[in-house]
């Protein structure tokens, strides 16, 4: 018999029929929430298509459907996320600088490391008292843009932590060990080479975070952003409402063409998030064009 | 012979005790290591060696739980004494590591990085320096025309000279080579053989190396490490050729290590 000729076929061939099993059961996982994501695309295409036009983006709320339009919602997002951006960038890396680079590792910087963990899984809503009690009532910030602002970015910034923190210890020991060696002080080290080695996956990280904080409704229902704005905010101290706001309250009213509305107010949401993912995917592979 | 006595005394360590916690590492070394000259560490792996030419720039300091008694002094300052500032030290004693490790910027940005944390802002300045230091690691020739090329787009030994250059842009007067040539070819770790002789005229040079023929090869003195322990501390020559201890003689002639 030669070699290649095994007696034992038999064995091979359920093995074989394992994998195949596998396979089609792996499949068949995969393709679940991706039908289930294409349906709720789809449905929200047939309903809100009709109603995505330039009225959605110019006009105020209205009571009625056919001159209603998320201007201050759009506009509303976007300031909050202007204001977000640095405060929750400078104060999410300078925290995981500390924590990777300059804290000793005791026991201490253990239990602040697991709160933080912790706080990432922590419900919305729960940052929404939070914000209420701290920014709304304690600072007498009123229900503002600044008191959403902040409010938002106590909810991502464990979320930028974390990220920024792997960013940072993923690079490697011995780049840092080159600027050492070189009469580099702790600062010019982490400024001068850890930085620019992390900062794409931390800017990644801030955007996907930002994104995030751009869908967020709970917390903000809770410190108060109305559901009914019709103008602009024109200082941070002003009222607003935000996207997700806006759609909540079209969902909530029994005609049709407001659910139209809702449909279309997601379409944007939507846009808006696949735009904000790209730049972040565009973002690191700029700089990594740089390495 | 004569040469050992010529040499004037640059390093001098006397009674080194070095802890990792608990963990004894180096057990009272002393030795004296002369000026522009080559002088090779060798000894089995966990021997000390890289402990000990890493307490020389002080990079054993970022490692948590390190303790040290004993003296080590640079001409004439002890380096652990508060008069001494780590970063000024670090200047002086420049390191090579096993791996090269450029940063992953221009090949020029590599270079002026040192000079710039020192402070030299002047672009003049910096190229003078840029291309002195390139040209004493003998890769002037070869990358003169791409400086502002990725340190990446390098050969892995072309990597290991700008390493050199770069530690010799700030002007040290020591350079440490910690296993420098193990992760390169037989051909690239010639060509930093042939430097290292080029370098020496310079720079006191200290390098730690596993490979036996390449300290005999290169440096003017050997330290045999066992253990933690110096073993025997001798001109090259002498200590190839006529080992004075029996454990010497048999990792010498490979009968352990």
């Amino acid at each position: 018999m030669s070699i290649l000729q095994d007696a034992n076929r038999k064995q091979i061939s359920n093995r074989r029929k394992v994998d195949m099993t596998l396979h089609i059961l792996f499949l068949i996982a995969t393709s679940i929430g991706i039908i289930a994501l294409m349906a709720l695309l789809i449905q929200i295409m047939m309903d809100g298509l009709s109603r995505l036009n330039l009225e959605l983006f110019t006009n105020y709320p209205s009571r009625m459907a056919a001159k209603a339009g998320m201007k201050s919602a759009i506009v509303g997002s976007i300031y909050m996320v202007l204001i977000m951006a640095p405060i929750s960038f400078i104060l999410g890396v300078g925290a995981a600088i500390y924590l990777e680079e300059y804290a000793k590792k005791s026991a201490f910087t253990r239990l602040i490391q697991l709160n933080i963990s912790t706080l990432a899984g922590v419900p919305s809503i729960v940052y929404g008292i939070l914000g209420l009690t701290i920014f709304v009532r304690g600072l007498a910030l009123e229900r503002s843009l600044l008191s959403g602002a902040l409010t938002m970015t106590l909810l991502v910034l464990p979320i930028i932590i974390v990220s920024a923190q792997e960013a940072i210890r993923a690079v490697p020991k011995a780049r840092r060990d080159a600027s050492f060696a070189l009469g580099a002080t702790k600062w010019q080290t982490v400024s001068r080479s850890v930085l620019p080695s992390a900062i794409s996956s931390i800017l990644t990280g801030v955007i996907l975070a930002l994104s995030r904080a751009i869908g967020e409704t709970a917390p903000l229902v809770m410190i108060g952003a109305l559901t009914f704005v019709a103008f602009l905010p024109e200082s941070i101290m002003d009222q607003f409402t935000v996207m997700p706001i806006q759609i909540f309250n079209w969902v909530s009213r029994p005609q049709l063409a407001f659910h139209e509305l809702a449909a279309a107010g997601i379409i944007v949401l939507l846009a808006l998030l696949i735009i904000m993912n790209i730049s972040a995917v565009m973002l690191r592979n700029k700089y990594q064009k740089n390495v | 012979m004569s040469t050992a006595t010529a040499l004037k005394t640059l390093i001098d360590i006397r009674d080194l005790d070095l802890y990792y916690g608990t963990y004894h590492a180096l057990k009272k070394v002393s030795m004296t290591i002369p000026e522009k000259a080559v002088t090779a560490f060798i000894g089995p792996s966990g021997c000390g060696k890289s402990t000990l030419l890493r307490t020389l720039n002080r990079m054993n300091d970022m490692i948590i739980g390190t303790r040290i008694e004993g003296k080590v002094e640079i001409a004439g300052t002890d380096i652990y004494s508060n008069e001494v500032d780590v970063e000024t030290l670090r200047k002086k004693v420049g390191m090579v590591f096993q791996q090269p490790n450029p940063f992953p910027k221009s090949i020029y940005d590599n270079i002026a990085y040192g000079p710039r944390l020192h402070g030299t802002r002047s672009k003049s300045q910096l190229d003078e320096i840029v291309e002195q230091s390139l040209k004493q690691a003998v890769l002037w020739d070869e990358v003169k025309d791409y400086l502002k090329r990725s340190a990446f787009s390098l050969s892995g030994g072309q990597q290991q000279r700008l390493c050199i250059a770069r530690a010799l842009a700030v002007n040290p007067d020591i350079l440490l080579m910690d296993e420098a040539t193990s992760a390169l070819d037989p051909i690239s770790t010639l060509k930093i053989e042939e430097l290292v002789q080029e370098l020496k005229h310079r720079y006191t040079i200290v390098m730690v190396t596993h490979n036996m023929h390449q300290a005999a090869r290169v440096s003017d003195q050997t330290v045999f490490f066992l253990n933690g322990e110096v073993v025997e501390f001798d001109n090259t020559e002498t200590l190839f050729s006529n080992p004075s201890d029996k454990r010497t003689e048999d990792y010498i002639t490979g009968r352990f290590g």
